[in-house]
């Protein structure tokens, strides 16, 4: 007989491989409309901004300028109109519907008697939603990047304080914002996983984590706060600018980086410990 | 065994909780540790401080202050001093930010200002510094404040605009001052009312804001008028028109602004109130804080200053912000250099500041985006050494141009608009008005000259005042006599590829250049540029414009032209002042923090991984039993018992019926049985194995419990197979043809499921459950949805199933279908065990019969008659009996004997009456 009485063949580490919940993802309509839509925004941008340049303003520098003084700073643009919130939509979106919409469809319970030991599923699950995210996250930029450069061309990154750097440099700067960004948006993976194993709403479990991100990037507007918005989950999600930096400033890099993995663990233990322990009854 | 299972899991669980909760308590924590101290209490006392009235004031002036007092005294004490037009109280927010630092911090309104008595005398050493000089007595005779000396109390002085130039004239004047913080204030009152930026001499070049600082300058009459307005239109001076002013100062005024010029008086009176008449003597170390948005007190200024600072040998720090009185008073960030200045050089804490100069590079479109500007630390300011200021030349283009200034100066080039930010003025932190300033600028067909450069190859920071070196001749005209001195704006536009202009910090630098030589012929002279900060990019010129009229200013009413032209092989001069972006330090906390997490998160993994390799549990000796539950029970939190003491056992080859009304509990056995809930206590072993969540013997077990459960954008063929799949299993085993044959959906199974009925479904789901020919199939409820003939089927497969040496576990509230498909039946209800054992012997059990007679009531009493026997009741051609264990036969034989004719003998009921029974008695236990 197997070892702990499983039937012939039967692995607990075999289960649910990750190319089975990757096909099992990527069958659904939602995985590719995502993934498909962000491909598509810097068309969108690319167009908007064709046609906002015949109603410009007078006088004075905008972002509009800044946006198409080159094909590195249209990508700037693409990730900085879509850090805070778009990005962190689709973040929720992977690792917030994984496990709630297998609820709701009742198929949790099926992986789960297969046997797919529940920490392997998340395991699984988590893995799979990270590659979609990164790839989400890549994708934008990727595009961003082939439509700016044909667009506006290769010339130097411009910062908004008038730093320049040339094409190479900025483009190997570029490459580390996705980097930066997986690992600070971690800490909305692990809440959105979190919700995702407490709630058979996938819905609630993806808008859940996107509503704590805005709550956190309201109380950020609130100088009143002081030092304690440094707690706020959202607080470093700009600081891969300073990426674009010369010489890099890593401080909030690194604070961003640490936030994000502090989160992501806390939430991640969290989701862990309670769907181990958890009733399945959807 | 199971006790100390279930330590172990409390033991895991806790470890998890633990580390869980040693997460949430840190960040408490330290958020707990930072929020408990709160701000140290600041005690505020308001005094009335009489000081002397001064020269030609009779009586004693009244100054309206407040005191704030630190949590700790004797403390080192701070004068604040506010901005023109403001009091006291504009200023508290500073003052109690500098008290909370641990400073005892005066704060007073300034003669002429507010509820202080007195006039204005414009920082005057008579009146508004000799009422510093006064509070520092006053300081002197304090027991909280720190005394160096009898008469010489520890004091800094800081403000801002109007506040600022008093802290350098009362440095300059009182050698008492410790240290000292001006920002955006005044060198010389008579230059920044009466600039003239044009000279013919050379000018000095080595610091990087140097201005020329000529005498007989144009009148900055917007915002001399802003002013005035502030003071003579409050009302609070009475009914004068002067309001509060000094007349002598009124009436200097009146005379600018009616003629356009200075006159020698009011530049002495002007020079008075001005530090540069006292900045060689100061010595205590000096923060300088200027703006870079500031038409009224340009960065020219605060070189000045610097520049007699450092002579003087005072350490000297000079900050260039993005802001300034067309833009913003100096941020909190920059006030708590303030304070970290103060707290060295007073309190002897924190790091040295040194004597560095840091500038900001404002974002290209302004801060209004909320774009924080770039800060470059450079080792000193330039120029104040031996170590000039860098310059840059840029080739202009551009013949000369005639211009004209129309009579009476209108229609005039706009640059800037003063006043924007009338509550920066009153000294109240303001970020508004940072919009448009760069934006406004106009200039006018027929005034203007333009000198343009190529455009740049690369990027350059501009920081610091530019020069250019001009020529000008007055364009001779019969009707008019030409006057002798020409009045000139220049500025320096950025100019982008698209032509846009911007004029940075919105300045102009207004010339009066003389006298002019008869005939046309021309004179030169250098301009001193306004000094300012921008991000120049690639691709982008510079253009020079020069032109004959500005609003700002006041402007002769007599018309005049000009030939503007370039000095021959003059190039712009533009200062670029080397230096670093912030020397960032290793971000050692915060990797720290990462390893520190991958380290428990490592830990975590470990123990798991530990945990899970001692938790098999088997029992050999029931390794062929498929399945035995006992004491099985099931509470919820809220204290209902689902599943109470629940023990039976399914032996190999069985299809077992587990029986139940609704709600009896056999959906939470199953859902233990797959490992989907836990159970309170008792437990569920198959094959010997007990069952956990996620247990490997799952996998010898296929069900289907509560429904189907399919990916609905995927067909059902896809469905088993991703199925199939996730168990990781060879696909060799999976049978699937076999099972979709049971299933017997057709083509269908090629169709989405989001398409198929209820039926499709349900028969989909048996077959997943069928998918590996498990060893036990659990099936919940498995007919529901299906028709009669599919019913029947369905008994088939199952029972070919078990007699292929399966054992087949089906819950039913049914009766029928129990008893048709059914080897054995265990009943349930209200989450107990009511009866088990084979079909057979239920119904043998409860042995209810009924026959149908001719005459009932002999029949019944016949039956009465017979040894054990129980008549349950008499119908019109029924009788029900309980027989107990009497053959059939036999009753039957005994009524016919007797004469009744039997017509029938039933017992299709007697499930259900022994079930109803059965349940009857549980219930009425």
């Amino acid at each position: 007989m197997s070892p702990f009485g499983a039937a012939p063949g039967y692995r607990a580490a075999a289960t649910l491989p990750l190319r089975v919940e990757l096909v099992r993802q990527l069958r659904r309509r939602r995985t590719v409309l995502t993934l498909g839509f962000l491909a598509l925004l810097p068309f969108l941008l690319l167009i908007a901004f064709t046609i906002g340049r015949d109603n410009r303003s007078r006088g004075g520098a905008t972002l509009l300028d800044l946006a198409t003084a080159s094909g590195l700073n249209f990508v700037v643009f693409t990730i900085f109109s879509t850090a805070s919130f778009l990005l962190v939509v689709v973040v929720a979106l992977f690792f917030g519907d994984t496990v709630a919409s297998e609820a709701s469809w009742s198929t949790l319970r099926y992986l789960l008697a297969a046997p797919v030991p529940r920490g392997r599923l998340l395991r699984q699950k988590a893995v799979v939603a990270a590659l979609l995210s990164v790839s989400a996250l890549v994708l934008l930029p990727a595009v961003a990047m082939a439509v700016g450069v044909l667009a506006y061309g290769s010339g130097d990154l411009v910062s908004p304080t008038g730093q320049s750097l040339d094409f190479a440099t900025a483009a190997g700067r570029l490459a580390l914002v996705p980097a930066y960004l997986a690992v600070h948006l971690a800490w909305v993976a692990g809440l959105a996983l979190l919700l995702s194993v407490s709630t058979d709403a996938p819905l609630g479990a993806v808008g859940g984590a996107v509503m704590v991100s805005i709550l956190s990037q309201i109380l950020e507007t609130i100088e009143a706060l002081g030092d304690l918005r440094d707690y706020l989950p959202t607080r470093f999600n700009t600081a891969w600018a300073d990426l674009l930096a010369s010489p890099i400033d890593w401080g909030h890099l690194a604070s961003g980086a640490f936030s994000g993995l502090a989160y992501a663990t806390a939430f991640g233990l969290a989701t862990r410990y309670h769907f181990a322990a958890k009733d399945i009854t959807s | 065994m199971a006790p100390l299972r279930q330590l172990t899991r409390t033991r895991r669980q806790l470890a998890v909780l633990a580390a869980i909760g040693a997460l949430l308590v840190g960040t408490v924590a330290t958020l707990t540790i930072r929020m408990v101290p709160g701000p140290p209490p600041v005690t505020t006392d308001n005094v009335m401080i009489d000081v002397p009235g001064g020269p030609g004031v009779a009586s004693a002036v009244h100054l309206d202050a407040t005191v704030y007092r630190p949590a700790v005294t004797p403390a080192p004490a701070v004068l604040l001093a506010h901005g023109f037009g403001g009091s006291k109280d504009s200023v508290s927010a500073e003052a109690t930010a500098l008290a909370r630092r641990g400073f005892v911090v005066l704060a007073w309104t300034a003669r002429g200002f507010g509820s202080s008595s007195g006039q204005i005398g414009l920082d005057s050493p008579d009146y508004e510094v000799a009422d510093a000089r006064a509070l520092v007595d006053w300081l002197a005779t304090r027991s909280d404040v720190v005394q160096d000396a009898p008469g010489d109390p520890r004091v800094g002085v800081t403000g801002a605009s109007y506040g600022g130039a008093l802290a350098l004239l009362l440095a300059g004047t009182d050698r008492r001052v410790d240290a000292l913080a001006p920002e955006i204030t005044w060198n010389d009152l008579a230059q920044a009312l009466f600039p003239n930026t044009g000279s013919q001499a050379p000018v000095m070049t080595n610091s990087p804001a140097a201005g020329a600082f000529a005498p007989d300058g144009v009148f900055k009459r917007e915002w001399a008028g802003y002013f005035f307005g502030i003071v003579a239109g409050s009302g609070s001076g009475g009914h004068d028109l002067c309001g509060r002013f000094r007349p002598e100062i009124c009436a200097a005024y009146v005379q600018a602004a009616t003629s356009g010029g200075p006159n020698p008086e009011i530049v002495a009176m002007l020079h008075r109130s001005s530090p540069t008449t006292v900045a060689g003597n100061i010595i205590a170390p000096t923060l300088l804080i200027q703006g870079e948005q500031d038409t009224l007190f340009g960065l020219d200024q605060a070189d000045a200053t610097a520049r007699q600072l450092a002579a003087a040998g005072a350490p000297l720090k000079v900050i260039w912000y993005v802001g300034g009185h067309d833009a913003g008073a100096p941020s909190a960030a920059l006030q708590d250099q303030v304070g970290d200045w103060f707290d060295y050089y007073l309190r002897g804490i924190g790091v040295n500041p040194g004597t560095g100069f840091d500038y900001q590079v404002p974002a290209l479109f302004g801060t209004r985006r909320g774009l924080p500007p770039r800060t470059v630390h450079a080792v000193a300011y330039p120029g104040l050494g031996n170590d000039p200021v860098q310059h840059r030349e840029v080739t202009l283009h551009g013949s000369p141009q005639q211009v004209v200034r129309p009579p009476g100066g209108s229609p005039a080039a706009l640059s800037s608009l003063p006043g924007l930010t009338a509550a920066l003025v009153g000294g109240a932190p303001s970020a508004a008005g940072a919009a448009g300033v760069e934006g406004v600028a106009m200039d006018l067909p027929g005034q203007f000259a333009t000198f343009l450069s190529d455009p740049l190859t690369d990027p350059v920071d501009l920081a610091g005042a530019p020069r250019i070196r001009l020529r000008v001749a007055a364009t001779p005209s019969t009707a008019i006599p030409t006057q002798d001195h020409a009045v000139l704006f220049v500025k320096l536009y950025d100019v982008g590829p698209d032509g846009r202009h911007t004029l940075p910090g919105g300045a102009v630098a207004p010339v009066r250049i003389g006298p002019l030589p008869g005939g046309g012929a021309p004179v030169e002279f250098t301009v001193t540029l306004a000094g300012m900060v921008r991000p120049v990019q690639a691709g982008h010129r510079l253009a020079v414009v020069v032109t004959t009229t500005d609003r700002g200013y006041a402007l002769p009413p007599q018309p005049a032209g000009y030939t503007v032209s370039l000095a021959d092989g003059t190039r712009l001069a533009i200062p670029v002042i080397a230096g670093q972006q912030a020397a960032a330090p290793l971000p050692a906390i915060q990797l720290a923090g990462i390893g520190g997490l991958a380290a428990v998160v490592t830990a975590l993994g470990v123990i798991a991984a530990l945990r899970r390799r001692h938790g098999e549990d088997a029992d050999p000796e029931l390794a062929e039993v498929p399945l035995v539950v006992t004491g099985l029970t099931k509470r919820y939190p809220g204290g209902l018992t689902a599943v109470g003491e629940l023990s039976f056992r399914i032996e190999h080859g069985q299809v077992l019926g587990l029986l139940g009304p609704n709600g009896a509990g056999k959906t939470t056995v199953l859902r233990m049985l797959m490992g989907l809930i836990q159970p309170t206590s008792g437990e569920l072993r198959a094959f010997g194995h007990r069952i956990t969540a996620g247990a490997a013997v799952l996998s010898r077990i296929g069900s289907f419990v509560e429904g189907p459960g399919f990916l609905p954008h995927l067909t059902g063929v896809e469905n088993l197979r991703l199925y199939w799949a996730a168990t990781g299993r060879p696909p060799a085993d999976a049978g699937i043809d076999e099972a979709l044959a049971i299933a017997g959906l057709g083509h269908a199974v090629h169709r989405r499921v989001a398409t198929y009925s209820q039926g499709m479904r349900q028969r989909l789901a048996i077959a997943q459950a069928m998918l590996g020919r498990p060893d036990l199939l659990v099936l919940d409820e498995p007919t529901n949805g299906l028709d009669p003939p599919q019913i029947h089927a369905m008994r088939e497969v199952l029972r070919g199933y078990a007699a292929r040496g399966a054992t087949v576990l089906v819950s039913s509230h049914l009766l029928a279908e129990v008893e048709q498909i059914c080897s054995h039946v265990v009943v349930m209800h209200r989450g107990r065990l009511v009866a088990a054992g084979t079909v057979a012997e239920i119904v043998a059990g409860s042995g209810t019969v009924s026959f149908t007679v001719d005459d009932p009531t002999k029949a019944a009493a016949l039956l009465r008659g017979l040894a054990g026997v129980d008549v349950m009741g008499v119908g019109q051609r029924v009788v029900h009996a309980h027989l107990d264990g009497l053959p059939r036969a036999d009753a039957v034989s005994a009524l016919v004997i007797a004469g009744v004719r039997v017509e029938g003998v039933a017992t299709r009921q007697a499930l259900e009456d022994a079930f109803l029974q059965l349940v009857g008695e549980e219930a009425v236990e």
